[in-house]
């Protein structure tokens, strides 16, 4: 396994597995409801003209979410 | 089903096709309202089954049936308080695990649930099979495939909605395990909840205590009342999140869902197959032009600008008719009624007032247009995305840049529909500061009055000038918006996780009914509120008529008066003393203590009285109380010429004038939708007076310093 990193820390088009979400409260619930929930495969997407925010892919869908939400999702590399 | 009517709930997540399904189900026969309290869209309609009328209501888009969003709630509340015979879930079958989420949490709630498998024709181009027979059989709900967007398979959807509607009366939840310490303490909590003969009808006890544990406040709320439940609410279950939060290293409500998921991703894995790897998709293609990080906002621009370019172009004609239609009626009612103050009232006060909003209608129609087609080819998402992190820094949401465009941040929008567009936004502070800071865009009645001063006093540089106006207006809405941000409503912004549909056709239906339901809000709520103000306008300003003796001395002179010229000239002095007499002309006077170190005269004031109701008002009005008899705000060039050449004037002033009309209060339309859409009088008020006190100062740093600089 990889070392730990956030989902903040990946480039355009690199693909992780997400470990772990420590958001709680409203972000939590939010990221969770839409499919982030651990042993997810994500894909980075790309980012936006200012670097923020940043799409990415999961279960087959495109997502966008902020740098300091994705500091709450945390990821290892993507080949198990 | 004898003699009752079914009820039919849709339900789905935002992007699932739930509005194209709606649409196919119900035609043209569907009604568009408001929840009653908040500003979530309610939407109801009739379907044909076997000659019998189904009911057929829409719910909000959502994600879940939590309780945190209006919409959720909306959504939730419904299902238990009106218990509909069956509730079809529209599920995006290219995009089914994340659309089986909400399926689950119906199926928890246990209401008799028919799955809608839509986009069947997206699924399968993307390479993924689906066995509905199999899927149907693992969750327990009969699924449907679906393409509404062509009406293949909505009859048989209606069949086995009624078909589940008439087997089915009792709610009956699905238990899913959550994992061994939150199972253990749901089921302490059920037990608690089971006591005593309690009703939780239709609501399962279990499901209240699986909401309890997510710390659903409105489900709190409900168990609080019975007193002997305290603990439930307070101690008891703060010590099981807690237990589950030491054991687990996560809140219970993170495990729930984990799990909710972990159980589709079981149904997934046995029902669907994807034939084909995963490629990169049309939709993406596109995405790595139309969002890129240099040609994104170049295109962003290209895109907006097209659609000011198409809206004045499609609109210009038919707004040609509608002018031609209120100056025929206008003459009409001028032949038919009698010369007086009921004729002066039919025509001046309704006729023209009314048709002044009404005649913005083709052009509000093709706005709504753009922004459908916007909205339902999934772009608008991608404005948000793009401009989020810039309007961020002004404490707004990348989804406000929307309303600000609407509102007229390319001069010539709306203040009305832009406060109404703020609906996209979640997040309740920026939404507030967006309400507050659009009426700021310089919307199409400003035009008039912009257009008038800068052929006056700025032939010279009129785009320029129009430029110069619209950065103006954006720096004012952006800096107010922040400042409203740090003061008022200061605050966390809500978090931004949002979909980026794939890029759709939309379909010609679609966007009809879209535009032809926000447009007829549009014309209702203007025409109504129009109606009242222009008739109170128009009683202010003829209202108390001259004394007798005048009107004899003025008559006398119009009567000697030698040419028909003369005559004309008399019968505008004689307007012009009417004005200056009435209660609109007093207050235009008493203003001038206030106004004068803006170098606004009466007239002016009274026509700035005049702008509240609508700002196309302020030329009109001008025109009257500069004596020039009709003044069409299209050939504004007479006044203009007057104005030019009155000494009163100058550039100067004509130029803190527009800046006074850009900023002060918003129109009467706008104040009342401000107020419904921002929940209150209060904030009404709030945007009325904010928006004339910096309007003043605004005015008053640009005529003063003009003339410190020796400009005026």
């Amino acid at each position: 396994m990889a070392t730990k990193e956030t989902l903040r820390m990946l480039g355009p088009g690199e693909e992780a597995v997400i470990d772990k979400v420590t958001a709680s409260g409203e972000l939590g619930r939010r990221i969770r409801e839409m499919g982030l929930v651990p042993g997810t495969t994500i894909k980075i997407m790309g980012r936006a003209p200012l670097k923020d925010p940043v799409e990415i892919k999961l279960k087959g869908y495109n997502l966008t979410l902020r740098n300091n939400e994705a500091d709450h999702i945390m990821v290892r590399s993507g080949e198990e | 089903m004898a003699g009752e009517k079914l009820t039919i709930a849709l339900a789905g997540n935002p992007n699932s096709g739930k509005t194209s399904l709606f649409n196919a189900l119900t035609g043209a026969r569907q009604h568009v309202g408001n929840y009653p309290g908040v500003t979530v869209e309610k939407k109801w309609g009739v379907a044909k089954l076997g000659g019998n009328d189904v009911t057929i209501v829409d719910l909000p888009g959502t994600y879940s049936l939590t309780a945190y969003s209006p919409e959720e709630l909306v959504a939730r509340d419904y299902l238990v308080q009106e218990k509909p015979d069956v509730v079809v879930h529209v599920a995006d079958a290219a995009n089914l695990e994340r659309n089986l989420y909400l399926a689950v949490q119906f199926l928890e709630l246990g209401v008799p649930l028919v799955i809608a498998l839509n986009m069947m024709d997206v699924a399968e181009a993307k390479g993924l099979s689906i066995d509905t027979d199999k899927l149907g059989k693992l969750l327990g709900a009969p699924l449907v495939p679906t393409v509404a967007r062509t009406g293949k398979g909505v009859p048989e959807l209606l069949a086995a909605a009624a078909k589940v509607a008439a087997e089915r009366k009792e709610w009956k939840p699905l238990e899913l395990s959550y994992g061994h310490d939150v199972d253990q303490a749901l089921n302490e909590l059920t037990a608690s909840l089971n006591g005593g003969g309690r009703e939780w009808e239709p609501l399962s006890p279990r499901w209240v205590g699986l909401k309890l544990l997510e710390n659903d406040s409105e489900v709190k709320a409900q168990v609080a009342r019975d007193p002997s439940l305290a603990a439930l609410t307070g101690t008891r279950r703060q010590e099981l999140s807690e237990h589950i939060r030491s054991t687990m290293d996560d809140d219970p409500e993170g495990i729930i869902a984990d799990h909710r998921y972990g159980f589709i991703s079981g149904l997934y894995r046995q029902a669907v197959t994807e034939t084909r790897g995963q490629r990169l998709e049309l939709s993406d293609r596109i995405d790595k032009v139309l969002t890129n990080r240099l040609l994104g906002p170049v295109f962003l621009l290209a895109i907006l600008y097209g659609v000011y370019e198409f809206v004045f172009w499609a609109s210009e004609t038919p707004v040609g008719w509608f002018e031609t239609f209120f100056g025929w009626l206008g003459g009409v009612a001028e032949a038919a009624i009698p010369e007086g103050l009921l004729q002066s009232l039919i025509v001046s006060g309704v006729i023209d007032g009314v048709g002044g909003v009404l005649g913005f209608v083709p052009l509000i129609a093709f706005m709504f247009f753009a922004i459908a087609i916007m909205e339902d080819t999934g772009y608008m998402a991608r404005v948000a995305y793009i401009l989020d992190r810039l309007l961020r820094h002004f404490g707004l949401h990348g989804n406000s840049v929307i309303a600000l465009i609407v509102s007229g941040g390319i001069s010539g929008g709306c203040a009305v529909p832009g406060v109404m567009a703020t609906r996209t936004l979640k997040d309740p502070k920026a939404r507030l500061a967006t309400i507050l800071t659009v009426p700021l865009m310089n919307c199409g009645a400003k035009l008039p009055v912009y257009a008038l001063l800068i052929g006056a006093f700025f032939a010279a540089q009129q785009a320029n000038m129009l430029f110069a106006l619209t950065l103006i207006s954006w720096g004012l809405a952006l800096i107010a918006a922040r400042i409203l941000r740090w003061t008022l409503l200061k605050g966390e912004t809500a978090p931004f996780v949002m979909e980026l549909p794939p890029y759709r056709m939309p379909t010609l239906k679609g966007l009809l009914i879209h535009t032809w339901e926000r447009t007829w809000q549009y014309a209702k709520k203007a025409g109504t509120v129009i109606l009242g103000v222009s008739v109170v306008m128009w009683a202010l300003m003829t209202f108390p008529g001259l004394p007798e003796e005048r009107v004899a001395s003025w008559e006398s002179r119009i009567e000697a008066a030698q040419t028909q010229e003369a005559k004309d000239e008399l019968a505008h002095l004689m307007a012009q003393d009417e004005v200056r007499h009435s209660v609109a002309g007093r207050m235009g006077h008493a203003l001038t203590y206030v106004t004068a170190p803006l170098g606004f005269d009466w007239r002016t004031n009274v026509a700035l009285v005049g702008g509240f109701a609508a700002k196309e008002v302020v030329v009109a009005t001008m025109g009257t109380a500069y004596s020039l008899g009709e003044v069409d705000p299209e050939e504004s060039e007479s006044l203009g010429d007057r104005l030019a050449k009155d000494p009163a004037w100058n550039p100067l002033m004509a130029f803190a004038l527009m800046i006074f009309v850009m900023v002060y209060a918003p129109c009467f339309v706008t104040v009342v939708m401000i107020r419904r859409e921002a929940g209150g009088w209060g904030w009404a008020l709030f945007a009325m007076g904010y928006t004339t006190i910096l309007a003043y100062v605004l005015a008053l740093l640009v005529y003063q310093g003009g003339r410190v600089l020796g400009l005026g």
